[in-house]
Order: C-alpha cells, then structure tokens, then sequence
C-alpha cells in the first residue's frame, strides 16, 4: 500500500515564562521526536490527554504551527520546505475539520459563502462551476441546496459539523485532518457524522488522521492508531491488536478507563 | 425495601410565558437511599432542568408544577430561606465545568471553608482541620489548599468542588455531567472516588449523564427521558441488555463499543416516530 504521508522526527517546543518580566523560562516539549506514517485511503487515529501533543501535531501538518525540527513527506513532496505557491496547492490536498462547529463557521457569512471561499482561493473561475460543485457537495453532506443562503447559526451543532465537512471536501483533498469532529455532538448525532465520514471516505478514497480522546471511537472508525503521552508517541500499531494486547503501561491504563469497562473490572 | 430519599411526583416544567410548551412534561421518578440513579438523555431531553428542580435553581423565567418530596417534605412549597438551608447541607450539587464553577481569585481552601462555615458555626480552627480532611478525602495534596483554581487540572479542580460538595456530609448529591469536560483517564478516577465516597458516606445520587458507558460504571437505576418525557425506566443491567422502548434501542444503537464488533446505527426519526406510536 502506498504510504501518503511519511513524517520523520517532529519536534516543537514551547517555552513558557512566569515571573517578574518572565525571567523564568520552562521548555514545554509538545511534540518530541514523533514519526509516523499513514497509508492512502486509511483512518490513523491519534489518541492521548489533553496536552499531549495531539493538535500540536496537526496544526503542524498544514503548517500551522513552525516545527523545530523534523521532516515529512506528503505524497513525496517535502511539505515543511514549500513557499508560495507550491504550499498553497499542497494545502489544497491536506484540510481540516474542527472540533467546535460553533467557533469554525464565521457567523457573518451565509454557508454559500463559507463554501465558496476555499474555491475562491484556490482559483476556480468559473461562477456556474463553482454554484455546481457548492450544490453538489452540501447534498452529499445531507443538507438541502435551499440551505445554502442560511448562516450559520440557523443551524444545530450536528448540522454545523456537516457545513464544516462539506468545506473540507469541496476541494477533494488527499488527506483530511479531523480534530475531535464528534466530541461536541450528542452520541446520536455522534454516529450520524461518523457513518458519514465513513461513507466519503469510501467514496472519495480519502486518507483520515482522526484525532479523538474516545476510544470507542477509535475502534469503530481506525485502522490504525498511535498513542501519545507529553508529546511522545508512546504506541503504534493496528487498532486491533493495541486493543487486545497493549504493551506500554499508559495504552493499558487508558484502555481499562473505557467507560462502561470499569464495572466489569471491579 | 429501601427508603426512598427523593421522590418526584408529576414533575412538568414550562416558560412563563408559553405554558403549552412542556420542557419537561409529567415526569415521576424516586431515588433510593444509598443508591445512584442516573438520568441519560441527548441535550434538550430535559435531564439538567429535572435536576436543578431539585434544588429550585431554575431560571426565573421558568414555571414547575408538581410534587418534589425530599425526606418527605415538599421542596417547592419551602420558602426561599428554607430552601437555603438545604442547598449545600442535605442536597449538595456538582457540575459539569469545574473551571466555571470556581471563583477564579479565591484559593481552595477559601472556598471549601466557606461551603462549610455557611452552615455551621463551628471556630476557624476547626473549620481549618475540617477543609484538611475533605482535601484529604478527595485526594488532593493537603500543601495545595492555597492554590488558586487556575494552578489545577481538570481533574483537580473537580476534586475541589467534590469536597465542597462533601462538606456537609449531605444525604443526596445531585451531579450534572461532572466527568464530561474531563479526560478519560480522569473521569475513570473521578467516578471510582464519586462511586467510593457515596458508599463510605451513605449519601445518594442523581446523576445526569449522556454517556451510556458511565450509566454502566455507577447507577444503580437508570431513566431514560427523551423531549422531556421519561421512556424508559428500570434497573442498569435490565435498561443496558433488554431495552423496551424504541427510543432507547435506537440510542443505544449509536453508542459505540470497546470492542468494536458492533455496527453503529445512527437513528432512523421516521421509523422511531412510528414505532412510538405503535405504543
């Protein structure tokens, strides 16, 4: 199988003052020495606490955040070296859906607006081939093309989510990175978004690094799955054998606080 | 048979200005003493108005009707001043977001000692050996109790409300989501303490939930309720493997499992309409 993306020794490091004109520093390693690799048309999950590097990392992948040190190669373009406009349609491939449908919509802006605007940036001239491509995309995400002169707020959350979806993909990107997409949701709608992302996955071909803390979900939707800790990647594997048989003490301690397990243990 | 420690009967809940519109239509439910009943439900069910009835924290904007009976005395026919004196002593609550719920310029310890000075009148040095103890109890280093909020974790922070639940040894806890904002690991911890101290102090709980694995791991009796309306009601084990009603089946169709073997089933609203009113 072929490997999309290939990273090789991510390093960041935040340095933190306090004290009086911050004369006490603390380096805050949230990414340290991470590689991985994904291959085409999978699902890598991230897992890990708050603060363990996972959006770090990410936010890193397109070029959000400067890494200090490391490599990775997207479909064998060095990604961390791209200027101008050999970034801009590297960017094009690589996009991202958020945590937090109520923060990542801009309210001002109808949803035909917020998906014409990847468009727009991305040259697409033509009026006609943009409103075609718009409609065709918010039908795929289950909304109705009479939607499209709302704004967001006339919108539920779950909904909300499907807008972010459909922006993601408009593009047809290779890669797309899902930050926490269901943690806001209700469970229900939960399994409504993630049977959609299944769903375009299938049909687009799409490679996802899905970030989540939830490992029932990372069971349901992974193929793979990494582990971090204080921004080292503590376990990698097949979801199904870290599953039945993990080996580093914080994957087994993470497991067995499954919800719904503990009771069993006890 | 156990005592029952709060019962509600016929419990509806609508705004002031639209009394048609039921927020929360007719509900009934009690809960034992010594045991964890827990409400789950999607947002907008009902479940936080239910348990902030109990404490009558509602929204002015907000009219209940019914029977709300802890130790047999009705909560909604006590005055302001009465109520008060419960808050906190007999009916203690938690919430969701730890970071909101705590004054961010007081220490710990101020604010622990303050839940307990409210209702007794005990002298500060005793008062001072009493926030140690609950310190203690929850699991929190004693040196931090000059801590402000924000130099705690999440967890942490939910150790502090905990304890000033706890204060007053009261005989229902009411906890709204108190693992939601959390991670895994915590919440796995913060459940096991709840679980813990709810035996060691004999007290009951409400609990409120979304999380069908956390109905697992705590109650003992679980509600279902659904656009304001209890569907379904029974012992965990019963509700969780031989669920009755169609809302219930089709929710915890979308609740995925540790295993992975099961296929999530998002819910199909025309088939649930239907089979409701199959009913």
């Amino acid at each position: 199988m072929k490997k999309l993306l290939v990273t090789h020794n991510l390093s960041k490091t935040y340095v933190q003052t306090q004290g009086f004109f911050s004369r006490v520093k603390t380096n805050i390693h949230a990414l340290d020495g991470v590689s991985f690799s994904i291959n085409q048309g999978t699902t890598m999950a991230v897992v890990g606490e708050s603060g363990s590097g996972k959006s770090t990392l990410a936010k890193s992948l397109v070029r959000l955040v400067k890494l200090d040190k490391g490599s990775v190669k997207f479909n064998g373009i060095d990604l961390l070296n791209l200027k101008g406009e050999g970034l801009k349609i590297a960017r094009r491939d690589i996009q991202m859906i958020f945590q937090d449908p109520y923060a990542s919509l801009n309210p001002r802006l109808s949803i035909l607006q917020i998906m014409e605007e990847p468009l727009l940036i991305h040259n697409f001239q033509d009026a006609d081939a943009r409103r075609k491509k718009i409609e065709d995309f918010i039908g795929r995400v289950g909304l109705e093309v009479s939607d499209l002169k709302k704004y967001p707020h006339q919108f539920s959350g779950g909904q909300r989510q499907r807008i972010g979806i459909a922006r993601a993909l408009i593009l047809e990107p290779k890669l797309v990175i899902c930050d926490e997409p269901v943690s806001a949701l209700d469970v229900s709608v939960q399994a409504q978004i993630l049977k959609l992302l299944k769903d375009l996955q299938r049909e687009f071909g799409l490679t996802y690094l899905f970030i989540t803390h939830d490992l029932r979900i990372v069971r349901h939707v992974a193929d793979d799955v990494m582990v971090m800790r204080h921004g080292k990647l503590v376990e990698e594997g097949k979801t199904d054998i870290i599953f039945k048989k993990p080996k580093n003490e914080y994957t087994k301690d993470l497991i067995q606080s499954i919800p719904g397990l503990i009771s069993k243990r006890n | 048979m156990k005592k029952d420690i709060l019962k509600i009967n016929n419990l509806s809940i609508t705004t002031k200005v639209n009394t048609k519109f039921f927020l929360v239509d007719d509900i009934s439910f009690s809960v034992k003493e010594g045991k964890t009943t827990c409400i789950v439900g999607e947002s907008g069910s009902g479940k936080s108005l239910t348990a902030l009835s109990v404490i009558r924290l509602l929204s002015p904007q907000l009219k209940m009707t019914g029977e709300i009976l802890f130790n047999d005395d009705d909560i909604c026919k006590m005055s302001d001043l009465e109520i008060r004196k419960k808050r906190g002593l007999d009916i203690a609550m938690i919430f969701q977001e730890p970071m909101t719920s705590l004054n961010p310029v007081l220490t710990i310890g101020y604010q622990i000692k303050e839940a307990i000075a409210v209702h007794s009148d005990l002298s500060s040095r005793k008062i001072d050996k009493k926030v140690e103890e609950l310190l203690l109890l929850v699991g929190i280093p004693v040196e931090r109790v000059n801590s402000y909020p924000d130099e705690l974790s999440g967890g942490q922070r939910q150790r502090v409300m905990i304890a000033m639940a706890m204060s007053c040894n009261p005989k229902l806890l009411i906890a709204d989501e108190p693992t939601t904002a959390l991670d895994v690991t915590v919440q796995a911890q913060i459940l096991k303490l709840l679980d813990g101290l709810k035996k060691k102090l004999k007290m009951s709980m409400l609990f409120i939930t979304h999380d069908f694995g956390v109905v697992e791991d705590i109650a003992d009796d679980v509600i279902v309720m659904f656009k304001g309306r209890i569907v379904e009601r029974g012992r965990v084990s019963q509700v969780l493997s031989k669920p009755k009603h169609p809302y219930t089946k089709a929710l915890l169709g979308c609740v995925p499992d540790a295993m992975g073997k099961k296929q999530l089933t998002p819910i199909d609203y025309e088939k649930l309409d239907r089979a409701m009113q199959r009913l």
